[in-house]
């Protein structure tokens, strides 16, 4: 099952280390059990290690990218040309796993699926025995329907404020986090669905 | 893609000050009461991105609150809107001022955005079981021709992935029923117990579906899925026959076709994992000779698919999760098979560090611990060497898995070059061969690809991946053993590839190795003495490896007495001491033939110390020590050592040769000072005030306060 899928910021490897690892969208799909905790404000305190755990995974997938970059000499990001309507060749963009030991940052021992397009890092967040091949592909059409869908490629066009596509798409690829075999027709239809319910 | 635009927003969302957020608040109430439409959706989005922008709480007015939350359960009201307002109040938790319940949910779909909400509690008011309760009626009660409840089956899993206790409190008939009918699969016919029905129409299903695994998918997007469904297949196979042992004779007469196919088709090595995983789980019982596949997973994927990254962590996962349940014969095929595995670490090492950290102490073994440290040593070479052999493998049509950016014409030459083929096989050899073979040959024609960043990468692993091998190594090694990684710490130490940063690292973890393996046999001192006498004959050794240098001599200082080790003679002691004190010499005492040679002050005076050491212990070699010592007063006092030594450098080295020579007057309390027995190593020896360390260090300081005080200058 997936623990939490987000969308975050990708610096260039070479780039000074000006400005943060943004994460422009998170997703936790079910939380578990909070510990007890005797003191007030626990749930603010549980939010606030949420949203430190999902920034320590977002950080984490961007030093994975940048230094897969790095090894592979691929041309840094801002130097790729992307003309904004031909299709990013997502089998091609730097993609991987790692694992994250219990404790660090969550409590129990999870896999983090990575993909980065472009200016863009897609996680998700694995348990550690999740079918990992279906993860991967699911991260690659995710990543694929938001980009045709928000037309992320296109400058000025940002996420920040349609989070209702992002949930929208989840709702239907990635329902509570469940990672569900879809095959092509399927995709197109749920797709063509997506797009006749929802505006622009 | 992010622009300056998108972080002021992000920054103005960070920003809001509490006033203008409920005046926010209340404006967002009234688009709720009144008006569902475009308004609405774009102050809602707003009003996400201010909760989601920070991860410290902001508290939205009450009224705002339970609007949201009503919201979710209009009868007539856009998914738009209803997707934001639960996407808001999930952001928002966990949240103690909540009031959802599921009751007045009308739709499997307003069930399933309440259910995102209510889990992402933590389970602080038992939300999970209340969800699970809720969601179990709605399915228990539906109707043939009812609203779609395929909604609520992702809320079930989720829920059973939560809390696996909340099925067992529900009767589980309907359930199942409905899982049933998802599946729909063509039923077993026989009366068979739900749960054993269920059982059976998932065996016929994956049978089905490995069965069909081998025909050609029409459309690229549907090979992907393929592959993914063998997988699954597979792995539900494992399940079904762990909770049903009758399962396994048929199960295997399916996958026996399989284990031919894999292997051919480029795409489904993927599929071996989850198979070997599954011979690992059952072979036994099956009486399957499972070999070939464990061969195939350590021997062929390893070096002909390390680039993969996925493939890489999968491999190196499979061999860390299943360790217990190896026997010992796979357990060996594992050990021998290191120099293979070694090759996914060495090209992927940011992900693959923590991993094989984790995954070398199950592979270290006394018969090839020695090949494995130099290895490990070696490993940036090897990375180097995959990386050429990926360049004269590949056609020049497919997209360049090595990088594109270095041009390394010489490299690639000598790797094709039929003289140094013996040296690079042995390098990309698939398992341990019981030798090791010297490439130094190799360091320098691969110099040109030190720089590439994959190198460095792994190099900078190297450090913390000797630490986990040294600290199994210790626990098995013998005392052959330990003298033999002794040596080799020390030989290699001159002998590594020139990666920017990579000798200082290394350095730096070999001298603590050394000394560790010194502490856990004293006696290494004196087994290895001729090759320590020839290290600190040569001034040479000083500057290739200061570092190193400093631990051996503080070594030698340590171990080389009767204590340590009986066989110690008087002869032995005063040869080192004549080695060492030739050096000394030669760095501290100016001739007018030559310059001093470089010398690090640390270098300098663990030479000091150790002289003083062995001569506390031979005392017939006290005089020429404390000659030697005094004359050590003019360091940097002349034009020939002050260019060398830094002043405040030359006066600790000045200082300690004074405590020194005044600690040798004394020599039965030298004697205690500088070569302690054991017990007086004991903290109880120092807690004593009567027999104290402490004790005779404050009367030697004190004494040494009045002779500085005697001496002139």
């Amino acid at each position: 099952m997936v623990h939490a899928f987000l969308i975050h910021t990708l610096r260039t490897p070479n780039a000074e280390a000006t400005g943060f690892c943004r994460v422009l969208y998170s997703c936790v799909f079910g939380a578990e059990k909070s510990p007890d905790d005797p003191r007030p404000h626990g749930a603010e305190r549980d939010r606030l290690l949420r949203k430190e755990q999902i920034l320590a995974v977002a950080r984490q997938v961007e030093s994975m990218c940048q230094l897969q970059q790095l090894a592979s000499g691929r041309p840094s990001l801002d130097l790729q040309t992307q003309i904004c309507d031909e299709p990013v060749p997502l089998h091609e963009s730097p993609h991987g796993v790692f694992g994250l030991a219990a404790g660090d940052p969550f409590r129990e021992p999870h896999t983090v699926v990575w993909l980065g397009v472009l200016s863009l890092g897609f996680a998700l967040v694995l348990d550690a025995h999740d079918n990992l091949l279906l993860a991967e592909s699911t991260l690659r059409l995710l990543a694929r329907l938001l980009l045709d869908h928000l037309r992320l490629l296109t400058p000025g066009s940002s996420l920040l404020l349609r989070a209702d596509h992002v949930e929208g798409v989840l709702s239907r690829f990635l329902p509570h986090g469940q990672l569900l075999f879809l095959n092509d027709q399927f995709v197109q239809a749920l797709e063509k669905e997506f797009s006749a319910s929802w505006p622009r | 893609m992010f622009s300056a635009g998108e972080e002021s927003l992000l920054h103005q969302a960070r920003e809001i000050q509490d006033e203008e957020l409920q005046r926010f608040c209340s404006r967002v109430s009234k688009l709720l009461q009144e008006d569902l439409g475009p308004a609405t959706v774009d102050a809602l989005q707003r009003l996400f991105l201010i909760i989601s922008a920070t991860k410290y709480v902001r508290r939205l007015e009450k009224t705002c609150v339970d609007l949201l939350q009503a919201t979710l359960s209009l009868p007539t009201c856009s998914e738009q809107v209803q997707v934001l307002c639960a996407a808001i109040l999930r952001e928002m938790s966990p949240s103690d001022s909540l009031t959802l319940s599921c009751d007045h949910t009308q739709t499997p779909h307003q069930l399933s955005l309440v259910a995102s909400v209510l889990l992402a509690q933590g389970d602080r008011r038992e939300e999970v079981r209340r969800v699970s309760q809720h969601v179990f009626t709605v399915l228990e009660s539906r109707q043939p021709e009812g609203p779609n409840l395929r909604p609520l089956l992702p809320v079930l899993s989720r829920v059973m992935g939560l809390a696996p206790g909340t099925l067992q409190e529900e009767d589980k008939s309907e359930l199942e029923g409905s899982t049933l009918s998802v599946l729909s699969a063509a039923s077993a016919g026989r009366q068979l117990l739900p749960q054993e029905r269920l059982r059976e129409v998932a065996f016929q299903y994956c049978k089905r579906l490995i069965e069909q695994s081998n025909r050609r998918a029409l459309r690229k997007g549907d090979s992907d899925l393929q592959k993914a469904c063998l997988v699954e297949a597979v792995r539900v196979l494992d399940v079904l026959c762990r909770q049903d042992p009758s399962f396994l004779y048929r199960s295997l007469s399916c996958l026996k076709a399989l284990r031919g196919q894999l292997g051919q088709d480029p795409g489904s090595e993927r599929a071996l994992l989850p198979l070997a995983q599954f011979f690992l789980n059952h072979g036994a019982a099956a009486a399957v000779d499972s070999e070939a596949i464990y061969q195939h997973l350590f021997t062929r994927l390893p070096s002909e698919r390390f680039y993969s990254p996925m493939l890489a962590f999968e491999v190196t996962r499979f061999c860390r999760n299943n360790l217990p349940l190896f026997d010992p014969q796979l357990l060996g095929l594992l050990k021998l098979s290191f120099p293979n595995l070694f090759k996914l670490l060495a090209w992927n090492s940011p992900p693959l560090t923590a991993e094989f950290v984790a995954l070398l102490p199950a592979l270290v073994d006394a018969s090839t611990a020695v090949e494995m440290l130099h290895s490990l040593l070696d490993l940036p070479c090897l990375t180097a060497a995959l990386d050429l052999h990926l360049r004269s493998s590949q056609t020049p049509s497919e997209r360049p898995l090595w990088d594109p950016s270095l041009r390394t014409p010489g490299s690639l030459e000598a790797f094709r070059d039929p003289q140094l083929q013996p040296l690079f096989h042995y390098l990309l050899r698939t398992k341990a061969s019981g030798s090791t073979e010297r490439l130094v040959p190799l360091y320098q024609l691969l110099q040109p690809m030190a720089g590439c960043a994959r190198v460095a990468q792994c190099a900078q692993a190297v450090p913390t991946l000797l630490q986990a091998f040294f600290s199994t190594v210790t626990q098995v090694a013998d005392g052959a053993l330990t003298n033999q990684l002794a040596l080799l710490v020390l030989e290699r130490s001159d002998a590594l590839y020139h990666v920017p940063q990579y000798q200082a690292h290394v350095h730096r973890v070999l001298s603590s190795q050394f000394l560790a393996l010194c502490k856990q046999k004293p006696s290494l001192v004196l087994e290895l003495a001729r090759e320590l006498l020839e290290l600190v004959g040569s001034v040479s050794n000083i500057q290739s490896r200061a570092g190193m240098f400093t631990c051996v001599v503080w070594a030698i200082g340590e171990y080389l007495s009767v204590t340590c080790d009986r066989r110690c003679t008087v002869e032995l002691i005063n040869k080192f001491f004549e080695a060492l004190e030739a050096l000394l010499f030669e760095v501290t005492q100016s001739r007018p033939s030559a310059d001093l040679p470089w010398c690090p002050p640390q270098v300098v005076t663990v030479l000091m110390t150790t002289l003083t050491k062995l001569a506390s212990r031979s005392q017939d070699l006290i005089p020429r020590v404390s000659l030697f010592l005094s004359k050590m007063r003019t360091l940097g006092q002349n034009p020939a050592t002050s260019s060398v030594y830094r002043e405040e450098d030359a006066e600790a080295i000045r200082t300690r040769a004074t405590e020194l020579r005044a600690l040798l007057r004394m020599p039965s309390v030298a004697q205690f000072v500088l070569s302690p027995s054991a017990e007086v190593c004991q903290p109880r020896y120092h807690r004593d005030t009567n027999t104290a360390l402490p004790l005779a260090l404050r009367t030697v300081s004190r004494l040494v306060e009045r002779e500085a005080g005697l001496l002139p200058g």
